[in-house]
């Protein structure tokens, strides 16, 4: 953060001042009357400072957008913790690993909720890869969709941008009226307890959600590869399907992954579908058929009728959990990321 | 540089520090802006929201008061009557004594109307409406009855045959007033429910399902074979479903209606009418229901407030508890039962300003 902080010496204490860059700065005041006197009536020098002042306003609003975003995301963890506090002096660490949760006793334990969020983010970025790295291959490298060419590829690009932009509660419904009737009939076919809701059907819904993101990410990445390297490989007497293995993906993996983490970031956080195919037990999921919670749905399905200061606090700290659990996995997929691109 | 950038860094935390303080107090500006006698403010329990839309209209329409009606829950318009940002909360549930204490000075709870909480079923095939002892509810909802033929369940609806189909739990998986009202209920009539599991708006279920609102719920019942779950009166009626007749504490089976419902709370209130009457004594009372109240402070001169304000505020609730009462029946809510309705006009008229009574000044 503080490297942040130093990189971009614009002196907001002293605003009229000139940028201090590495470079002596451009200053149309200072120049030369020989080069002054060249130019009739200064326009020219006119025209510079006023561009110049234009520059430095363009640069003090970037400067503001970025400080904007540093406090929000600071100001959530501190609304966060403070919060959090009644419960934290409560329950101290031990709330990470109770497996209670009792609003009429006031116990509380996030553990189901964890295993909840985990279990059901990964699992549906486990079913989602084949899926979004297809589509980003097929779209990137087979058919990519050039203007006034392939209608075909232009209509799937089309549809995997709209499953992103669809409302979340849609998808719940739709879980809820369609796949959950069919999850139980699979389920009873599979002899285990056909509840139809459950992790399985949560993940299965988030998958779908979380498609368009590693999606996309990964067809702008493939569709970059350069011609030259895919050439080579013709010329070694490579088929398409092994240029791909060993020259296209390779080279866009970390794009691919950037994809990837993007929609895990999506499924950890997602509420209102999940909330309505996961079943709401607060109990530790047995299986990937039993249904749980996650820590977004408790916040989402309790916070509105949470009375007590405890229980209200209570909540508060499941969403610091949450807050903590998505940058963790960031930090994590960000020094994978790098390893990949080293 | 090393200058520059503790400034920044100062900035920042500035930043946040201003931040986390717009979040504090963003209430109490809304009280500011409406300091006037014109615009009542209240918050709290969704249930109650679509009377209190129809009948707050229809007041505005009639004297031109305006009340801006919030509904975000229960627990978050108890908490904003404690930080007296709002006129009045609406709860489903009285306060507890821990709320009472942080609300510093005494506050009146003025029911509004009541609901019924109905048991709803899907068994394919049978059409016929089935009968449940409290017992037998309380044993479904511990986990002890599991399978439809069990012989509790089957000795009390003898005229149907149950199949051998596992019941399938199902309940609301937000915090809600009808859960507060289905448990409040349990809690009463079976010892191991109050001993294990207890009452609240989210307890923790030792059995089932959860939906998310009564459309949750009813979602999963319809598609669930051997499914049973609870919604709210209301929601049932609306939505056709077929409801469960339930043995009350006089040992009569009471189909849930809007008149069963009314008839639960003519019994003897307590003054303060801060009572669940669940498992009401009224002979032809459904047994699980329960009050939404108004929730005021009984001495109306805090802050800033002004007189007329205060007197506005105890007219509109004089007006809801009498000639309000007559738009809740077309909304499938229960009407205050008369000995409700007396009791009510007791606690409006307890309301004061400076220590003397508004309600003479206000009666219409």
């Amino acid at each position: 953060m503080t490297r942040f902080l130093m990189a971009k010496p614009l002196r907001l204490s002293a605003p009229q001042a000139y940028p201090t860059t590495d470079k002596p700065a451009f200053r149309p005041d200072k120049l030369s009357p020989a080069y002054a006197g060249q130019h009739k009536g200064n326009s020219l020098l006119k025209y510079i400072s006023l561009a110049d002042r234009k520059d430095k306003l363009f640069r003090r609003v970037l400067w503001m957008g970025g400080l904007t975003i540093l406090c929000l995301v600071l100001g959530i963890l501190l609304t966060l913790i403070v919060g959090a506090i009644p419960s934290l002096q409560a329950f101290g660490i031990r709330f990470l690993w109770g497996k209670v949760w009792n609003p009429v006793n006031q116990v509380f334990g996030a553990l189901p909720f964890l295993v909840g969020t985990l279990l059901t983010s990964f699992l549906a970025l486990l079913i989602s890869i084949p899926f979004s790295l297809s589509i980003a291959i097929f779209l990137g490298e087979y058919f990519p969709p050039v203007k006034g060419r392939n209608r075909f590829a232009h209509l799937v690009r089309e549809a995997v941008e709209l499953i992103a932009g669809i409302p979340s509660v849609i998808y719940g419904f739709w879980g809820l009226f369609v796949l959950v009737p069919v999850i139980r009939k699979l389920e009873m076919s599979w002899h285990v307890l056909p509840y139809g809701v459950g992790i399985f059907t949560a993940s299965l819904i988030l998958a779908i959600m979380i498609i368009p993101y590693a999606a996309s990410l990964g067809r702008e990445i493939i569709a970059l590869v350069p011609q030259d390297l895919k050439e080579a490989a013709y010329s070694l007497g490579a088929t398409r399907w092994e240029m791909i293995r060993h020259v296209v993906l390779p080279y866009a993996r970390s794009g691919i992954f950037a994809g990837l983490l993007l929609s895990l970031g999506r499924a950890l956080g997602e509420t209102m579908a999940v909330t309505m195919v996961i079943g709401n037990t607060s109990e530790i999921p047995q299986s990937i058929f039993s249904p749980g919670n996650t820590l977004a749905s408790v916040i989402a399905n309790e916070f509105t009728e949470a009375a007590s200061r405890l229980y209200l606090s209570a909540l508060i700290e499941l969403g610091l959990v949450l807050f903590v659990v998505t940058t963790c996995m960031h930090l994590i997929g960000k020094t994978i990321i790098h390893r990949f691109s080293a | 540089m090393k200058y520059s950038s503790w400034f920044k860094l100062a900035l920042v935390m500035a930043g946040v520090v201003g931040l986390s303080a717009c979040g504090g107090h963003s209430g109490q500006s809304t009280q500011q802006s409406s300091s006037d006698a014109q615009t009542l403010l209240g918050a709290g329990s969704t249930f109650v929201y679509p009377l209190y839309s129809k009948l707050f209209a229809l007041y505005h329409q009639q004297t031109g008061i305006r009340v801006n009606y919030q509904s975000i829950g229960s627990g978050g318009g108890i908490l904003q009557l404690i930080n007296k940002t709002v006129d009045f909360g609406d709860s489903d549930a009285p306060l507890t004594a821990d709320q009472e204490q942080q609300a510093g000075t005494p506050v009146v709870h003025i029911p509004i109307c009541s609901g019924a909480v109905v048991l709803t079923y899907n068994l394919p095939g049978i059409q016929d409406t089935l009968l449940f002892t409290p017992n037998v509810l309380a044993g479904i909802y511990l986990g002890t009855i599991t399978r439809w033929n069990d012989p509790a369940l089957q000795s009390i609806n003898p005229q149907v045959k149950l199949p051998d189909l596992p019941i399938a739990v199902v309940h609301r998986s937000d915090g809600s007033g009808t859960t507060n009202i289905f448990t409040n209920y349990l809690a009463k009539i079976s010892p191991d429910w109050k001993n294990k599991v207890g009452a609240s708006t989210s307890v923790n279920w030792p059995v089932g399902l959860g939906g998310k609102g009564n459309e949750g719920v009813s979602g999963l019942v319809k598609q669930t074979p051997g499914a049973i779950g609870y919604v709210e009166l209301a929601y049932a009626i609306q939505n056709q479903m077929p409801v469960a007749k339930v043995q009350n504490a006089s040992g009569h089976f009471i189909t849930p209606s809007i008149a069963s419902t009314q008839a639960a709370s003519n019994i003897n209130l307590p003054a303060d009418a801060k009572v669940f009457v669940t498992n009401t004594s009224a002979p032809d009372g459904y047994p699980i229901s329960g009050f939404t109240w108004a929730i005021l402070y009984r001495e109306q001169h805090y802050g800033d407030r002004s007189r007329a304000r205060a007197e506005e505020l105890v007219k509109l609730f004089w007006w809801v508890i009498h000639d309000g009462q007559a738009y809740c029946a077309n909304l499938h809510y229960a009407p205050l039962s008369p000995a409700a309705t007396t009791t009510a006009e007791k606690l409006l008229q307890s309301v004061t300003f400076d220590g003397q009574p508004l309600l003479h000044a206000a009666k219409p």
